[in-house]
């Protein structure tokens, strides 16, 4: 007799050496997807989007790639969300993550196949994780004290970042201005202060970071171009028809002349609205919302700049750089704080008009303005800086650095390897497979420069075997380089956060022995 | 498929639509039950125990769920089988009442299931079969209670409960840093425990996660989280010893439930409809000021305008927060959920020594922490991990650990884990065998040889000798007449799960045997099978 199923008809069933194979092939996929994008010669992507437009994105950014792949292997999943969550919590390293946990992945199946048990394989991976990061923990760098070392310490973690992607030509430049708005954030990691514009035309060099603030919308017309001193009101209230917001308020007139006299009725009220705004004693009046042309133009003659539809950002931004409180009622003028800037006039970008207020009162917020070629190349410029951003931010918090350039996993490999020889048991092999997952990241970087891998790794390894090593690749040169003598860092939260994921990730996909998909939901057709 | 005919030849329609169905009877039927049941417990049995492994789940969403815990992947599995069903239903119900052991209870039916299914081809009533397991299940049962231990715990002394939560963890992918873990399940129960009724009310325990950061900056909170902001970028972050009202009105005009049209005519109804909307704005926001409210919390959304004048009358406030998240916070802060701005008193605010928002990344992810709550019995667990799976398999670990503390405060018997408690129960039963005369007798020893199923399982897991474990542990345990050895699944060293310190609450044990025991006996009376076939 046929034993019954017990799963519903369309769900599948994998078991054992099967289902570990599904996911060691998902998660080695991604891997190899991603992995030529690593390093600072790594190649970049395109991806077009299946949707309206065929939108196309160019980038070699680990986590923008994994986002916008539909993939349906649950292995390869697990690996898409751990980069996803590498972006959201360091900012960088999001390719370096998936690498390390699609190695430490493919040791292990090397492994099992040699009749390791996972669970052998994933106590000597806790055990040389943990012990990777004692031996990065004993080589970081950390210059909390002396305030100029630890900025020329963010420069060259800056140049490190963006040097694998699309602005490593003006590293220098865009590691400057990034170093210099994360100094301005005083510690905070609140990204949203530094606002990134992007106006195509010139060239990347050509992009520049203000001191103040930069709102992307015109100026009203007749309004004045240029404010001293200004007084600034940032609001969020209706300034088209002002509704009447009880519910069920409707208009219903028998004539004419009914209709001309609300009309006359509402047009007061805005007036009175666009009078108590005035009364506040300001000369400029940004509001998240529309204005109408009439209010517009009351403003304009009472020689009020009027900026209409900032968004919501924009409006936070503004009230965080002037100082302001974002109004919505304004009746007690004295009370409202308002913001202050010395100077507001607009400005040409490009062929684009922007309105700049600069002097502002507290220093925090910024602005970079991106130029370049194409939208394809602002994108992809602002992911990198972002990057960097996001990296430069989290280490203002956490002032460890490391060295760059495959130092830290040679570092840890040899601590690793160190373990590995003094551990008995089966647990050793695990441990010596972590190893050469982490020399791995190295040779790729060799390998994705073009340079012979295998030669430099060894050349590398020998390196460092003496004590107090700085070797590294030096994908400049093709050789082995001194990497504190060329400037290449990293931070040690976003390593060491590469290391504890990846391997978590790892092992998460090593735990399973079967993999249960359910029927798919089926789409009723309603069109 | 058996017709009755009446006298003159013509077939009785006893079911509808006869035809259509398919039908299965006897012993047929109680073979393909108990294959079904078998096949059900065949997949969870590699996740038994401190080396099981995973299962991926892929929900009919294609969203992925990585997770050991019985109950989980049954729940998630899309069975469609009836008797597979029922085991569902049975980890299920061990799941509600114990909150652990549902692997167990499952691969333990199975057992008794295949055990079933030998005594079945020897031509033993499924009846007779039943009651021997009955009776068996009583025996054990019995002899679980005398071999278990009191053991004494205290509000300062926790280190018992600990080591129990850190058995029930180690299975789990968590148990990385299960000591962590396992201290704050136990400090979570302990504060919202009852210890004179010995009751515990896990709803006063919210588990919270976030992805990022790593597992260990797991926290717990005295005080609750809400996933929310303030509603106005620029109201203060933090506030100390705030008297929170708890709203579920909006502030937003009014909307009648009745449907009324306000119609405006004349130029003076305009007006004054406008002062009236400016003046009700006003109202709401002064009352919730009147009463001393520093904090206000509430169910809807805000108008701009009211929201501007919150900020501006320097009252912060939170909207759109969830109604559980808003009972949990009346609670917890001992206020009262106001529905109507006319019903705010002082009386009905809520206390809390200090309110702050925390942001996390580099996203603009924040969440509100409401702290040293005047009733300080209700806590957050705030759990950090790599990934969304990882967060949500430590939600469903710390659960089962919440469960086990509360099970050994409810009643503080333990039994020893490990394979140990299942291996003695085996031997009481065998010896008790011999005591019933007739084919009970027979039952009675199948049970015995199922419950050693459990600890072959671990063994198996564990990468240990299934058989010869087993029977080496079996043997000590004889000789020596010391019920406490079991499976070393750890490696290290020793079978005394005593000195592993290796616990588990004997009531989820006494359950999980009588649960699997009476499903199984359920399954057994079932003779005919009828099921519509498809179409």
């Amino acid at each position: 007799m046929a034993i019954e199923r017990i799963l519903k008809d369309d769900a599948s069933e994998e078991k054992g050496e099967r289902a570990r194979m599904a996911s060691f092939v998902g998660a080695i996929a991604i891997t190899d997807l991603v992995k030529t994008t690593l390093g600072p010669k790594g190649m970049d992507k395109i991806l077009q989007s299946t949707g309206r437009g065929q939108a196309v994105t160019v980038t070699n950014d680990g986590a923008t790639i994994l986002k916008s792949l539909h993939i349906d292997n649950p292995a390869a999943k697990v690996l898409i969300d751990i980069s996803k969550v590498q972006d959201d919590e360091v900012g960088d390293g999001t390719t370096s993550v998936v690498v390390l946990a699609g190695e430490l992945l493919r040791e292990a199946e090397k492994l099992v196949a040699a009749k390791i048990h996972p669970m052998t394989i994933i106590s000597g991976y806790r055990m040389a994780a943990e012990c990777g990061r004692n031996a990065l923990l004993q080589r970081v760098v950390d210059n909390k004290e002396n305030a100029e070392k630890f900025k020329l310490d963010l420069m060259k973690i800056a140049m490190t970042t963006l040097s694998s992607k699309i602005l490593s030509q003006d590293k220098v430049h865009f590691a400057q201005l990034a170093v210099d708005a994360v100094m301005r954030l005083k510690g905070s990691t609140n990204l949203e202060a530094i606002q990134i514009i992007k106006k195509p035309g010139g060239s990347l060099k050509d992009s520049f970071l203000d001191e103040g603030f930069i709102l992307d919308k015109k100026i009203g017309l007749g309004q004045p171009k240029r404010i001293e001193n200004a007084k600034i009101l940032v609001a969020n209230t209706a300034m088209d028809t002002d509704k009447v917001k009880i519910y069920g308020a409707r208009v219903r007139v028998d004539s004419m002349s009914k209709v001309a006299e609300i009309e006359g009725a509402e047009k007061e009220k805005m007036r009175e609205k666009v009078q108590k705004i005035i009364a506040h004693g300001i000369n400029c009046f940004v509001n998240r919302q529309l204005i109408y042309n009439f209010p517009e133009e009351l403003f304009a003659d009472a020689g009020v700049l009027a900026i209409e539809h900032a968004d919501f950002d924009g409006i936070e931004r503004l009230a965080l750089v002037t100082g302001g409180e974002i109004a919505s009622t304004f009746d007690n003028p004295e009370s409202v704080k308002l913001g202050h800037c010395k100077l507001i006039e607009e400005i040409m970008i490009g062929e684009d008009k922007l309105i700049h207020f600069s002097g502002v009162e507290m220093g925090q917020a910024c602005t970079i303005v991106l130029r370049g070629a194409s939208h394809h190349v602002l994108d992809e410029a602002e992911r990198s800086l972002h990057d960097a951003l996001c990296v430069l931010s989290q280490t203002v918090n956490d002032t460890r650095v490391v060295l760059g350039g495959g130092w830290p996993e040679m570092v840890m490999a040899k601590a690793v390897d160190e373990l590995a020889r003094q551990t008995p048991g089966k647990k050793s092999h695990a441990i010596e497979a972590f190893s050469r997952a982490l020399v791995a990241i190295p040779t790729i970087i060799a390998d994705n420069a073009g340079l012979d891998s295998a030669d430099l790794v060894a050349q590398l390894r020998a390196e460092h075997h003496k004590e107090g090593c700085n070797a590294g690749i030096d994908v400049i040169s093709g050789s082995v380089g001194d990497m504190a003598e060329l400037g290449i860092s990293e931070s040690f939260k976003v390593k060491q956060a590469v290391l504890l994921s990846a391997t978590e990730a790892a092992e998460m996909i090593l735990r399973v022995d079967e993999i249960i998909t359910c029927a798919p939901r089926k789409r009723e057709d309603r069109m | 498929m058996a017709l009755a005919f009446d006298e003159y030849g013509r077939p009785f329609i006893i079911l509808k639509e006869q035809d259509q169905k398919t039908r299965l009877r006897g012993i047929e039927a109680q073979k393909a039950n108990i294959s079904a049941g078998k096949a059900v417990a065949r997949i969870l049995r590699t996740s038994l125990g401190p080396k099981g492994m995973d299962k991926i789940l892929q929900s009919p969403d294609g969203d992925v769920t990585i997770t050991n815990d019985g109950a989980t992947i049954l729940e998630q599995m899309d069975v469609d089988n009836q008797i597979a069903k029922l085991m569902v239903e049975l980890s299920r119900s061990q799941d509600y009442e114990i909150g652990d052991g549902t692997t167990g209870v499952v691969v333990m039916a199975g057992a008794l299931l295949e055990q079933a299914e030998r005594l079945l081809e020897r031509g033993i009533h499924p009846i007779r079969v039943a009651e021997g397991y009955e009776m068996a299940s009583r025996i054990a049962v019995e002899h679980l209670e005398h071999i278990s231990q009191k053991f004494d715990f205290g509000t300062t002394n926790i280190e018992p409960l600990v080591q129990t939560c850190m058995t029930t963890l180690s299975s789990k992918i968590v148990n990385r840093c299960k000591r962590h873990l396992a201290e704050i399940s136990v400090k979570a129960v302990l504060s919202v425990a009852d210890l004179e009724r010995k009751d515990v009310n896990l709803d006063m325990i919210k588990v919270e996660g976030k992805v990022g950061g790593k597992l260990e900056d797991t926290e717990l909170i005295y005080g609750i989280t809400v996933d929310k902001d303030m509603s106005h970028p620029q109201m203060p972050k933090q506030i100390e010893d705030a008297k929170i009202a708890i709203l579920t009105c909006p502030f937003e005009p009014p909307k009648p439930k009745t449907k009324h049209k306000v119609d405006i005519d004349t130029v003076e109804k305009f007006q004054t409809l406008r002062l009236q909307e400016q003046k009700y704005f006003d109202d709401m926001v002064q009352k919730c000021k009147d009463v001393g409210a520093t904090l206000v919390i509430c169910q809807w959304g805000f108008d701009d305008e009211a929201n501007h004048l919150l900020m501006h009358r320097n009252l912060p406030a939170v909207r759109w927060v969830g109604g559980v998240e808003l009972e949990l916070i009346a609670i917890a802060t001992g206020g009262r959920i106001v529905p109507r701005f006319q019903e705010l008193t002082p009386e009905k605010l809520g206390k809390a020594g200090l309110v702050r928002e925390k942001s996390f990344g580099t996203t603009k992810d924040k969440m509100l922490y409401i702290e040293h709550c005047a009733n300080s019995r209700a806590v957050t667990i705030f759990i950090r991990g790599g990934n969304k799976m990882m967060i949500e398999e430590t939600k469903r670990s710390i659960h089962d650990a919440l469960c086990v503390a509360r099970n050994l405060i409810r009643n503080n018997s333990i039994v020893y884990g490990g394979g140990s408690a299942e291996i003695s129960c085996s031997i009481a039963v065998e010896a008790g065998a011999d005591k019933y005369p007739g084919v009970e007798q027979y039952a009675i020893r199948a049970f015995a040889d199922a419950l050693d199923s459990v600890p072959m399982a671990l063994a198996e897991n564990s990468g240990l000798q299934p058989i010869e474990t087993l029977s080496a542990v079996k043997s000590q345990q004889i000789k020596e007449n010391y019920p406490h050895y079991g499976i070393d699944c750890n490696d290290v060293g020793t079978n005394d799960m005593r000195q592993q310190d290796v616990f588990e609450t004997l009531i989820g044990k006494q359950q999980q045997i009588l649960l699997a025991t009476q499903v199984v006996k359920m399954i057994l009376k079932i003779d005919d099978v009828i099921s519509p076939s498809d179409y």
